[in-house]
């Protein structure tokens, strides 16, 4: 059974994200740490829990972006990914979930693996769509938000468990199919001396927009990066426990009319 | 009627929209200058239901009612979105920020080719375009988006936009449109409720409790949840206290849990790291009970108590109890 894993690399959780001087548009890069957005790292720890499940199969990292993309692929392929596929093109430099989708889209109709597993979103720009839309250019079912996963023996199906509004819906889905992982999924595994070491050897493939038949053009732009605007200064409510509890809802009642 | 704002219904699955659609379809009678239609797929519609919308704004309702759309399943409600959004030509799709409508929503702008903007917090027409506000980075910026071409399709996180006034008397007209609906291959197997914890549900309450490392343990969440009951509050964690499994991750605020903007978010043993402050900052009123002055999540409070948390938490308790029950 083959997998296609898709990755995004995204600036560190901890990082102070801040506008880039010269172009309102962009964040400035400087002595940003970069990462495999978390998400993805559960999408990349699952499909190599099937693999390893079923005791045969290839999984195949895709991630989209400039040269320290390359980075991002050689950790999923330390964690245990088989090879990698870099579409690494700037004319997709400003591309939006869609060209993103299209263009993953267009890998995976080359690979035709059994499954596709993303990230529930990265964590950069949040939107969270990337998985649905790959779907909907194939013409395949998905499942967003997934928080089990099992595929039946012959790979014909995957059982899934989504998370919905107060609870859990299972479905079972035809293969191919695609599905966004959740956190909660699993518990991503740390690459190994031996991984890391291994995936110096392993295969990462550039590709290019035109060799994937991708030609459209970005239909959502950002106009610019705003910070976000400051929050009026607080107070710290003095005095014993007791007295500084009444002081809070009073305010709370009075002042801020919020309860 | 061509060039409306089209608002996707959220229901309750029992025939009456949830009650974000105020907000959803208030904003777009804002910028649409009063051209707003809901669109309502579901297996079950009501005439309240019907008359809620209108009630909110709605000028017409195309109503979808059929059992093959029950459950949501998106290989099928986008094609027929599509299809319908193809004769009609709306201006705009927009729809709350809910698990389902973030995955329709992505589906239908891949199908018409078009451009999504996701969880909006701010919309505003420019001329004759759209720009929508998002918070990117998990809220630690923001960003001005733009579509290069109709309609544009965007989904509003809740709490956020001034909901419409219910206006009794206003009705919408009925409209059941004629759509090819494709077989579904996903089959719904089951569907398992969390037990209720009797609470609003987080990313719609309109207050929050929070509790952080302070907490201690799983156990202490119970003295949140009795504060939550009287006051009406749903009750998250932090990530350090969801990564140490005191809490099922579905409570989990900030980078990589759930985004909140509610009226009051109280904050008990919470440190403040930087990827819970980018999921609440948001947050109308904040309060930050904590023990460390130095807690980075004083610096974003408006209110705030230097002391231990479960000195704290009771005697708010008791002090909500007495301000309710006058």
């Amino acid at each position: 059974m083959k997998i296609v894993v898709a990755v995004k690399q995204v600036p560190d959780t901890a990082t102070q994200v801040k506008i880039s001087g010269s172009d309102p548009k962009a964040i400035d890069t400087a002595g940003i740490t970069w990462i495999v957005s978390p998400y993805d790292e559960f999408a990349v720890e699952e499909a190599l829990r099937i693999k390893e499940k079923r005791g045969q199969g290839e999984v195949v990292a895709v991630s989209l972006g400039p040269d320290r993309v390359k980075e991002a692929l050689r950790s999923a392929l330390a964690m245990g990914c088989d090879r990698a596929i870099h579409v690494n093109d700037p004319a997709l430099a400003n591309a939006d979930t869609l060209l993103t989708a299209q263009a993953l889209a267009a890998v995976i109709k080359q690979e035709q693996p059994a499954l596709v597993i993303c990230g529930r979103q990265a964590i950069d720009d949040d939107m969270g769509a990337v998985a649905a839309q790959v779907a909907e250019i194939l013409g395949w079912p998905a499942a967003s938000w997934i928080m089990e996963e099992a595929v039946d023996a012959e790979a014909k199906t995957i059982r899934i468990g989504r998370q919905v509004e107060g609870g859990l819906e299972v479905f079972d889905l035809p293969l191919p199919a695609v599905v966004s992982a959740q956190k909660g999924l699993n518990e991503p595994r740390y690459p190994t001396l031996k991984g890391i070491m291994g995936a110096k050897k392993k295969e990462i493939k550039d590709v290019k927009a035109a060799e994937l038949g991708v030609t459209g053009t970005p239909q959502l732009a950002v106009k610019n990066l705003e910070a976000l605007p400051p929050r009026p200064p607080g107070r710290v409510i003095p005095g014993e426990v007791k007295d500084a509890v009444k002081e809070l809802v009073r305010a709370l009642r009075e002042e801020a009319k919020a309860i | 009627m061509a060039n409306a704002f089209w608002c996707l219904v959220e229901d309750d699955r029992k025939g009456s929209p949830k009650k974000v659609m105020a907000e959803v379809l208030g904003e777009a009678a804002r910028l649409s200058g009063g051209n707003v239609e809901a669109v309502w797929l579901t297996d079950k519609v009501s005439d309240d239901g019907i008359k809620q919308l209108g009630g909110w704004g709605a000028s017409k309702v195309w109503v979808l009612e059929n059992a093959a759309f029950s459950p949501y399943r998106g290989e099928v409600w986008a094609p027929v979105l599509a299809e319908l959004a193809t004769q009609q030509s709306p201006k705009a799709i927009v729809a709350p920020v809910t698990s389902k409508m973030r995955e329709l929503a992505a589906r239908l702008a891949a199908r018409l080719g078009v451009g999504l903007a996701a969880d909006c917090v701010g919309m505003a027409m420019d001329g004759d375009q759209l720009v929508a506000t998002r918070p990117v980075y998990a809220g630690k910026l923001l960003a001005k988006m733009t579509w290069a071409k109709t309609p544009w399709i965007a989904t509003l996180r809740p709490n956020v936009f001034k909901p419409a006034d219910a206006q009794a008397g206003k009705s919408a007209a009925v409209e059941k449109p004629t759509v090819t609906i494709p077989p579904a291959t996903m089959k719904l197997v089951e569907r398992r409720e969390e037990t209720s914890t009797g609470l609003p549900e987080l990313t719609e309450a309109e207050i929050v409790i929070s509790g952080g490392r302070g907490m201690k343990g799983p156990e202490n969440y119970v003295i949140l949840e009795d504060m939550g009951k009287v006051i009406g509050a749903a009750v998250g964690a932090s990530r350090a206290a969801v990564d140490a499994g005191w809490r099922p991750h579905r409570f989990q605020i900030g980078q990589t849990g759930r985004t909140i903007s509610p009226k009051l978010y109280l904050g008990f043993g919470v440190s403040g790291a930087i990827q819970h402050l980018a999921g609440m900052r948001t947050s109308k009123v904040i309060v930050a009970v904590n023990k460390d002055p130095d807690a980075p999540i004083f610096k974003i409070a408006d209110y705030g108590i230097v002391a231990d948390l479960f000195e704290v938490v009771p005697a708010l308790t008791d002090e909500f109890k007495k301000l309710l029950e006058k």
